[in-house]
Order: C-alpha cells, then sequence, then structure tokens
C-alpha cells in the first residue's frame, strides 16, 4: 500500500462478454464493497443481444455518498479482448488495467499500470470441463481483486455461501476458484494499485434494489391483483418481481395466489386488460417501455375519456422506435402527458429512485382510484434496472387504501338518482359503480363517444364541451395532491437554480456541489409529479434563471413547464442530454457552466445572488 | 342524436320470472340501428334468452367493440353495466373484466370487421385462453358503420352495391376457433329466432369460450341480390346441421345418434343440452371430422348452422391458470398488502 492510496473513492469497470456468466460475478462484488458498508451505485451497460457482444459494469464506490455514474475508470477489469482497446482508453492516468494474461499483450498506454493475470491457463489448470473453465475465469478475477483491491475475504465467501445456498456442490468449487484468483495476484503482484476498499459503515439502515423490483413490490402492497404486459426491455422485471413475490406473500391455503398475471399478445391487449380488470373494481396495471405506449395510446384515451382507474409503469429507455433499447431517457414525457388523440392530459409519478419506485407505485393506484383517470409511474432503464443503495424500504400498517368513490348496493340505496359522471361533490369526480353491485340501480354505459352525465350517448356539444371542462377541472385538482417537488434552497439569496426529475438525481445534487466549490450557489428543484403543485410556480417565480436538465433532446420537460406551469421560456435554460447513459456530475457542470458564459452579467460572477 | 329511453310503462299482465323481471326489464334503450337491420333481431333474440334463462340482469357484464353491432349492447339489458370499448379491442377488455370477477356472465358482441379485422388478434387470444364468456359476432360482410366497405368475412364470390366483387378470399370465423381450441362454436342467422334463442343459452351457459357467428344481414349496405350475406341467399342456403335445446331433465347421454334422434349432454353448471342431429354425416363433439365437413358444406355454397363444434371438457381462463376461486376484486385488502411484517425478510435479502 503507498502512501498516496485513495480509499473508498473510485470507480472498477468489468469488460466481459455477453453470456458468459460475468454477471452474477460482477454483482457480487457490487455487493460485497456494499457489505464493506460502501455507498455503491452499480451500472450495467449491456448491448441487446443475448451472447456475444460485449458488456460491462460499472462500480462507483464512493463513502461520501456520490451515487451519480462518474466517467474516468480507476481500476478496470477487461476480460473481453474485443473491448480492450476502448477499455484501456477509458482508464485514468495512474490507474490500473487488470487482464488475462493468458495470451500477454501491450496496452500502448504508460500511464496506467497494467496487470495480467493468467486466468484462462490457471482454470486450466484446475479443471477440465470447458464449461467449469469458462465460469470459474470469473471467480478468479474477483479473487484477484480480494488482494489487489482490498474486496474483504469474509464477506465475499459469506456472500458465496448465501448465493449458492440451494445448490450446496458449488460453494467448494467457487470458493477455491476464488481462492486460486486471491493467491495468484496476492504471491505475484506487488506493485500496489492507487485505490482501495476498506470496511466503513455508511451502509446501516440501507438496501440495494433495482427499481422495478421495487415498483413490483409496491403494486403487491398497493393490493394489485391483476398485472397484464408484454415483455420489453427495460420493463419485464416489474412483472417478473410483482409475480414471484406475489407467489409468496399472495398465496392462499390451497397454494394459488390472490393474483392473475397474464402475458398479453401485444400492448394493446395488456392495457385493454388492465382497463376492463379496473372498471371491473381490482387494482390493475400494465409495465411497458416507449414502444408499447405508443400502442397503447388509443385505450389511454378511453381510460381518461370513459374514466376508468389505470395504473400504467413506463421504463423508459432511448427512444425515437425501437431506439437504443438497452440505454436509459427520459423521453416519453409528452408522449405520457398528452397520450391519445384529442385532448387529454395525464398525471404522471416522477421516482427518483428505487426507493421512491415503491412508494409512488403505491400512492399510483390510490391516485388512480381517487380520480379515476390513469397514472403513469415514470421509471427508467438506469432506475428500474440497475442496484441503487436507498433506505431500507417501510410500510405503515395503518395505511388504508384509497379506492376513490364507489358506491356499493347500500349507497345506491340511499341515493335518489345514480348518474355515473354528474360532478355531485365540486370537485369534478363522479361516483362511479362496480358491475354486478345492485339489481336495479347503478348500471350504466361505459363509453368513448361523448356521453351525457348519466353515460347515455350524445352528440350535444354543449354536453360535450361540460364533460371535457369538468374531466380537465378534476385532473387539475389532482396537482395539490400529487407527490410535491423535493425543494433545495442552498442559498435563500441565489438568483440561479437547477431543475430535473428522475434519475438524473444523484449526478445533478453531486454537480451542484461542484458548482458550489467554484461559487456558483444555486437552488435545485427536483420534480416529482405532474400536473405542477403551485410550488412549482412559486419556485420558478423566485428565481431569475432555471436549468432544466433532462434525459431528451426536445427539453420535453422545459416545454411542460412552458405550457402547464406558465413559466416564461427565456427563464428556461434547456439542459439536454441524450447518450443513453446514466447522467454524470461532470456534464451537469459543464454544461452548466458553459451556459452561465452566454448568460449576461452571471458568467464572471463568484456569487450570484440578488441584486 | 341522443338516446332514447324507453318508457318505463309496465303492463300489468306481463309475466315475470323467477328473478322478479318481465321480459321488458330485459331491454335497453330504444335501438338507432336501420329499419331491418339483421342486428335488432339479434338483439331480441339475446333479451329473449336471457329472460327465459332467468338470468339476475345486473350479473351481466355487456361488453363490446366499435361498429353497428356494437352498439347494440346498449339496446338490451338495461340493468347491466355494458362497456363499448374501442375498435376490435373488446376481447381484451372482456378478458379483464373476467379476470377481476369471474363470477359474472360476459356477454360480448362484435361485428364482423371488429372481430375480423382489426380485432383479429385479440379474438385470437381471447379463444385460445378460453375466457369464459359469450362472444356473439354479428356478421354482415360488410362495414355497415363507415357506410359499406368489404370486411374481411366477405365471400369472395360476393359483390358490394356496386357490382364489385373482393380479390380476397373471406376469414371463417368458425374455422378458425374450432382451430384455436373454442370450446363451444355455432352459427347462426338473425333471421331464425327459433335456432338463435336457445344457442344463446347455452352459449351463455358454457364455461370457457362460446362463439356464435351470426349471420345478420346489413340492409343498408349488403343485401342485395349478389351478396351472399342478404336474408334471401342465406335462407335459400342455410343447412342446418342440428338443433339444440336447453331442456329441464337429463336422459342417457349417447354418443352416436341416428339423424332424427337425440342426445344430451350436460354442461358444467347441471343444465342440459339436447342436440337434435338433422345431418347425419355431422357430429358437432367430433374435432377430427368437422372441419373437413364444414369445407363440404362450403364447396357446396351452403351455409352450415347450428351447433358446429362442442368441447365437453368446459375448462376457462381462471382455471388454467389456477386464480383463487374468489373473485380478485372481491377479496380483502387484508389479504392482499402483506403489511410491514414481510418487508423485513425482503430488505435483508437486499442487504
Ligand atoms: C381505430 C379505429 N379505426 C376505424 C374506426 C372506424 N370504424 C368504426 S366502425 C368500423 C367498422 C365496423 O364494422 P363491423 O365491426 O363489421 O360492424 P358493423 O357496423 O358492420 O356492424 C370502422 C372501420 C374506428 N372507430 N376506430
Ligand atoms: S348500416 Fe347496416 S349494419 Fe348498420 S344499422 Fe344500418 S343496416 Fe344495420
Ligand atoms: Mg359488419
Amino acid at each position: 500500500m503507498s502512501r498516496n492510496t485513495v480509499f473508498n473513492e473510485f470507480v472498477l469497470k468489468f469488460g466481459t462478454v455477453n453470456g458468459s456468466g460475468s454477471a452474477s460475478a460482477n454483482f457480487l462484488c457490487a455487493k460485497v464493497l456494499f457489505r464493506m458498508g460502501l455507498p455503491v451505485s452499480a451500472k450495467n451497460i449491456f448491448p441487446s443481444n443475448i451472447q456475444g457482444l460485449p458488456t460491462w459494469y460499472e462500480i462507483r464506490v464512493s463513502e461520501a455518498g456520490h451515487m451519480a455514474r462518474r466517467a474516468g475508470i480507476d481500476v478496470m477489469v477487461a476480460m473481453n479482448p474485443q473491448s480492450y482497446k476502448r477499455d484501456a482508453a477509458e482508464v485514468v492516468p495512474g490507474g490500473t488495467l487488470i487482464y488475462d494474461s493468458t495470451l500477454e499483450r501491450r496496452f500502448d498506454r504508460d500511464d496506467i499500470q497494467v496487470i495480467g493475470i493468467p486466468i484462462a491457463r490457471l482454470c486450466a489448470e484446475h479443471w477440465t470441463d470447458s464449461r467449469q473453465r469458462q465460469l470459474f475465469k470469473n471467480m478468479i478475477y474477483v479473487g484477484s481483486l480480494i488482494s489487489l483491491l482490498g474486496l474483504d475475504d469474509g464477506v465475499v465467501e459469506q456472500l458465496i455461501t448465501e448465493q449458492f445456498k440451494s445448490k450446496p456442490k458449488l460453494i467448494e468449487p467457487n470458493l477455491k476458484a476464488l481462492h486460486i484468483g486471491r493467491d495468484y495476484a496476492r504471491d505475484n503482484i506487488d506493485t500496489p494499485i492507487a485505490v482501495r476498499a476498506r470496511m466503513s459503515d455508511k451502509t446501516a439502515g440501507k438496501i440495494l434494489m433495482t427499481g422495478n423490483e421495487a415498483a413490483g413490490l409496491g403494486a403487491l402492497y398497493a393490493g394489485a391483483t391483476v398485472a397484464t404486459w408484454y415483455p420489453i426491455t427495460p420493463s419485464t422485471s416489474l412483472v417478473e418481481n410483482f409475480e414471484r413475490h406475489a407467489s409468496k406473500l399472495r398465496r392462499t391455503e390451497d397454494g394459488r395466489h390472490n393474483a392473475a398475471v397474464v402475458q398479453a399478445e401485444d400492448e394493446l391487449a395488456a392495457v385493454g386488460m388492465a382497463i376492463g380488470a379496473s372498471w371491473n373494481g381490482a387494482r390493475a396495471f400494465t409495465a411497458t417501455s416507449g414502444p408499447g405506449i405508443s400502442l397503447m395510446a388509443e385505450f389511454i384515451g378511453l381510460a381518461y375519456f370513459a374514466e376508468i382507474p389505470l395504473v400504467l409503469f413506463d421504463v423508459q429507455r432511448g427512444g425515437p422506435s425501437t431506439g437504443m433499447p438497452t440505454r436509459t431517457q427520459q423521453s416519453d414525457i409528452l408522449t405520457c402527458a398528452y397520450a391519445s388523440h384529442g385532448d387529454t392530459v395525464h398525471i404522471l409519478l416522477l421516482p427518483g429512485d428505487p426507493g421512491e419506485c415503491f412508494t409512488m407505485s403505491v400512492d399510483a393506484f390510490d391516485i388512480a382510484d381517487r380520480y379515476q383517470t390513469p397514472v403513469f409511474v415514470m421509471s427508467d432503464l438506469d432506475i428500474g434496472m440497475n442496484d441503487w443503495v436507498i433506505d431500507e424500504l417501510t410500510w405503515d400498517d395503518s395505511r388504508k387504501l384509497d379506492r376513490g368513490k364507489v358506491l356499493d348496493a347500500a349507497a345506491l340505496d340511499a341515493v335518489a338518482e345514480f348518474a355515473r359522471y354528474r360532478d355531485v361533490d365540486g370537485d369534478g369526480i363522479p361516483y362511479r359503480t362496480l358491475p354486478g353491485t345492485h339489481p336495479t340501480k347503478g348500471s350504466y354505459f361505459t363509453r368513448g363517444t361523448s356521453h351525457t352525465d348519466t353515460g347515455g350517448y350524445t352528440e350535444d356539444g354543449r354536453l360535450h364541451a361540460q364533460m371535457l371542462e369538468r374531466i380537465k377541472y378534476k385532473i387539475e385538482g389532482a396537482a395539490a395532491h400529487l407527490p410535491k417537488p423535493v425543494i433545495d434552497i442552498r442559498d435563500p439569496e441565489a438568483r440561479l437554480a437547477i431543475v430535473n426529475f428522475g434519475s438524473t438525481d444523484p449526478a445533478v445534487r453531486e454537480g451542484l456541489e461542484e458548482l458550489d466549490r467554484e461559487g456558483h450557489v444555486m437552488n435545485h428543484m427536483r420534480l416529482r409529479a405532474f400536473p405542477f403543485a403551485q410550488e412549482v410556480r412559486d419556485f420558478a417565480e423566485a428565481h431569475d434563471y432555471l436549468f432544466v436538465i433532462e434525459q431528451n433532446r426536445d427539453s420535453q420537460m422545459r416545454h411542460l413547464l412552458m405550457t402547464e406551469a406558465d413559466i416564461l421560456g427565456p427563464k428556461l435554460i434547456a439542459v439536454p442530454n441524450i447518450d443513453g447513459m446514466p447522467l454524470t456530475a461532470a456534464f451537469v457542470r459543464e454544461f452548466v457552466l458553459q451556459a452561465l458564459r452566454r448568460l449576461p452579467g452571471y458568467g464572471e460572477a463568484s456569487r450570484i445572488v440578488a441584486q | 342524436m341522443t338516446h332514447i329511453v324507453k318508457p318505463q310503462f309496465r303492463h300489468p299482465r306481463l309475466a315475470t320470472n323467477s328473478q322478479g323481471l318481465t321480459r321488458r326489464d330485459y331491454e335497453g334503450v330504444i335501438s338507432t340501428l336501420c329499419a331491418g337491420c339483421g342486428h335488432d333481431s339479434v338483439t331480441a333474440a339475446i333479451v329473449e334468452a336471457c329472460f327465459e334463462l332467468e338470468l339476475p340482469a345486473h350479473r351481466v357484464a355487456k361488453m363490446s367493440g366499435i361498429g353497428c353491432s356494437s352498439k347494440t349492447t346498449n339496446y338490451f339489458l338495461n340493468y347491466s353495466h355494458g362497456f363499448n370499448s374501442v375498435h376490435g379491442r373488446m376481447p381484451s377488455v372482456a378478458t379483464g373484466a373476467n379476470l377481476a370477477n369471474r363470477e359474472l356472465t360476459y356477454l360480448g358482441v362484435s361485428g364482423d370487421g371488429d372481430t375480423a379485422s382489426i380485432g383479429i388478434g385479440q379474438f385470437v387470444h381471447a379463444v385460445r385462453r378460453r375466457v369464459n364468456m359469450l362472444y356473439i359476432c354479428e356478421n354482415n360482410g360488410t362495414y355497415g358503420l363507415t357506410k359499406g366497405q368489404f370486411s374481411a368475412t366477405n365471400d369472395r364470390a360476393s359483390k358490394n352495391r356496386k357490382g364489385l366483387d373482393t380479390p380476397f378470399d373471406s376469414i371463417d370465423l368458425c374455422n378458425m376457433a374450432i382451430e384455436l381450441g373454442a370450446g363451444f362454436v355455432a352459427r347462426s342467422f338473425s333471421g331464425d329466432k327459433a335456432q338463435l334463442v336457445p344457442l344463446i343459452k347455452a352459449g351463455i351457459r358454457y364455461k370457457g369460450f362460446a362463439l356464435i357467428d351470426v349471420i345478420s344481414p346489413c340492409v343498408t349496405f349488403n343485401n342485395h341480390t349478389t351478396s351472399t350475406k342478404s336474408y334471401e341467399y342465406v335462407r335459400d342456403h342455410n343447412h342446418m346441421i342440428g338443433r339444440l335445446d336447453l331442456v329441464e331433465t337429463s336422459a342417457e347421454i349417447e354418443a352416436d345418434y341416428a339423424p332424427g334422434t337425440s342426445a344430451d349432454v350436460t354442461l358444467h353448471d347441471g343444465s342440459q343440452m339436447r342436440f337434435t342431429k338433422l345431418d347425419e354425416s355431422y357430429d358437432p363433439t367430433n374435432r377430427e371430422t368437422i372441419l373437413p365437413a364444414l369445407e363440404r358444406y362450403r364447396q357446396r355454397g351452403e351455409v352450415a348452422t347450428g351447433l358446429l363444434y362442442l368441447d365437453k371438457r368446459e375448462a376457462d381462463l381462471h382455471e388454467l391458470i389456477g386464480t383463487p376461486d374468489q373473485p380478485l376484486n372481491e377479496i380483502d385488502e387484508r389479504a392482499l398488502v402483506p403489511g410491514s411484517g414481510p418487508l423485513a425478510a425482503i430488505n435483508a435479502a437486499h442487504r
């Protein structure tokens, strides 16, 4: 260990071949670091392919708690000759590249440390079966990191034992491979590397979870019983997680479970089924990504106009069209806000991490029932599929589901006349009934054609206008009851602010700190829902300029802020990012500094406060 | 055009059934279809069948897509909830509704455009999933509501009003449904109430996917002399392969029976169905022989009507995927929300 070793702040990256079994070894490393008490952020950068193409896994370790992706790799475990060149190029000067030196080679970088471990040769010495030779390679490089990077022996071994609990025969050979790697590195490599992990205590009360698992659990906790979907990356694991947890937590005495999961023939059917189930009083949802939303559009308009609760999870990926199916983006904002033809506006919830995927998933069902309308939970690939460090999930056992205004048989007996679409309470929200409730009262006709307040067909323009206005009023009324923006006033006199939402938050918060250190103190607002609460307008009002950071080309959230919160365009400075990778603080800092230079009177100021 | 509610006047002598409902109570709002439209006759047959079955009307959910045919769910069963969804997508909405509550009766009405064109994918998969419903396709070989374009069930030889014929072969929904595993498949004619009413009754009682493809002429766009979906053509070429009745008591079930003889089958819910065979060569319970037999009728230009296929296994989607007996929409939230307890284990597994 040299005197200059940096502890617990580094980026470790694995370059491997898709389908080679490396994914679980890489996740194991992330988990080891997490169990060592270190905040980690793990990003799986994978191709749209099943086997053979290069794939990467990045783990940022930051005891200080910076959980955004960071460019500049400190330690690169380069296991894929196809990507050697670009992998070597990403290593920071003074950083380390570890490779399989069974076939020795040069990397043309004399400013980095190259460590060769003859992994394939070691495997060949210990195993004869070709499949095993391939698989145990992964565990050998993990083992080498015990010696080179300071992964804790005990923690790794414990995790391997847990991982193979159901296949105990595999524990021993995996430990053997681990030790081969560990011992080889210990005995043959004597130059220490520049970064190292050591035990800390920063992850007490935390868990490592993906947003899709959290959202699936949220649906379970919200009492959803019908899940209808069509497979699409990156949303697939959401329903799979719902089903997996439901099969344990919703088991009935006879071994069935209180949920129906149907893989539909396409997204049109998936959303149609969710609407049918919801209309009939079950909590139902569908999960998809951009292409699925495009297909669902017609049905979403029906649910909006016929006022049927509906929960949709959009785990966004790179568009347009099939786009970058395995990369992250926030580019369905406008599509979802106004999904379907005619005048429609929809409620969007904007989770910023897997923890909010859980809470907002539960909230989404209450909101959909309360306002009898579609609710979108706008996750993305980064939150949905990557493991994030979040607070332990909690549940308030006194929480009751809000099923909204539904009249049962007794309530129907008590009312003089039932009119499905009449605004009885003045909040724009009518009462609904479920099929089969009452022999003679409460039936109505659900339709996507224009209707009177009793659900009858009408072509009366006045009634049509009234219906549309009431629905608009109803949705506007929801704004005050949706998750509020998270506002961070870092300096009450600051005239500049950053606005963002969703998965960009760790990068934005880290970027704000960097800007702060350079004398540019800015306030921060993270949006959590649309339509916007009054707080959003007030925050905009209190600042001269707002940098709106989002992962799409056309600054879609900025459009919404202009048209729906009446914030003047020139105040809103677009900060688009569309490379498909999780955002970095460096991007935030550089983009904002560049933009500042173009703002008259702000670029030079070391401290920007009210004049 | 606004919908017209029928006057609530009740004739004191109208007979009531065991539900305390009169035939009138099974009606809906006044139809706005063209006078003479086949669809109105199907509506009347549905009213009759539901009255005779003594269905609690509010326990029926009426599902439809878009088209003149799909509008008709508003013209019967006023005490039922109806759902006029989007064009071609009724099967998915009905599937979802059925998932939520397996105890209601699902009655779907669609058209040939709705089913065989825009909605064929959903139709196919609802059949395959054996959604417990009666699906009535009011088949007129044309798009009535958009004024007379060819539909995919229009026969090759059948010309439109302007004398043009289609270059494409027609889709036979019954053949398709049989191949896809529908349990109850029938064809009928809107002009033959005596045949249609018992078929509707049996289709409602059947557990699983039941299809009745009803040839239901469009008087405005496809009832001319060169159409094979006209009243005249169907009357002239109707070949009844059997008669079907729901009967009170069961006789011995016979597998083989000669023309003119009957066989009874007990349905899932205990009701008895009796076929009377009119065509010696046709056995609706034998999957192997019915498709070639139907092809022979087709080649002779005959329209085979009656119960074409019956799968006595009667299984539905819920049984196939193993949902609980209690309707999902009635399960108490305490049984659905796992609570804080299990979260401890979930959290522990993520450390
Ligand atoms: C997405 C969509 N495309 C087109 C239409 C227009 N449209 C309404 S009904 C219909 C055809 C209906 O034909 P069919 O189902 O045979 O019903 P019929 O009127 O003949 O009873 C069409 C094309 C629509 N409502 N929605
Ligand atoms: S257009 Fe044809 S299908 Fe439509 S109502 Fe008139 S007759 Fe019936
Ligand atoms: Mg038609």
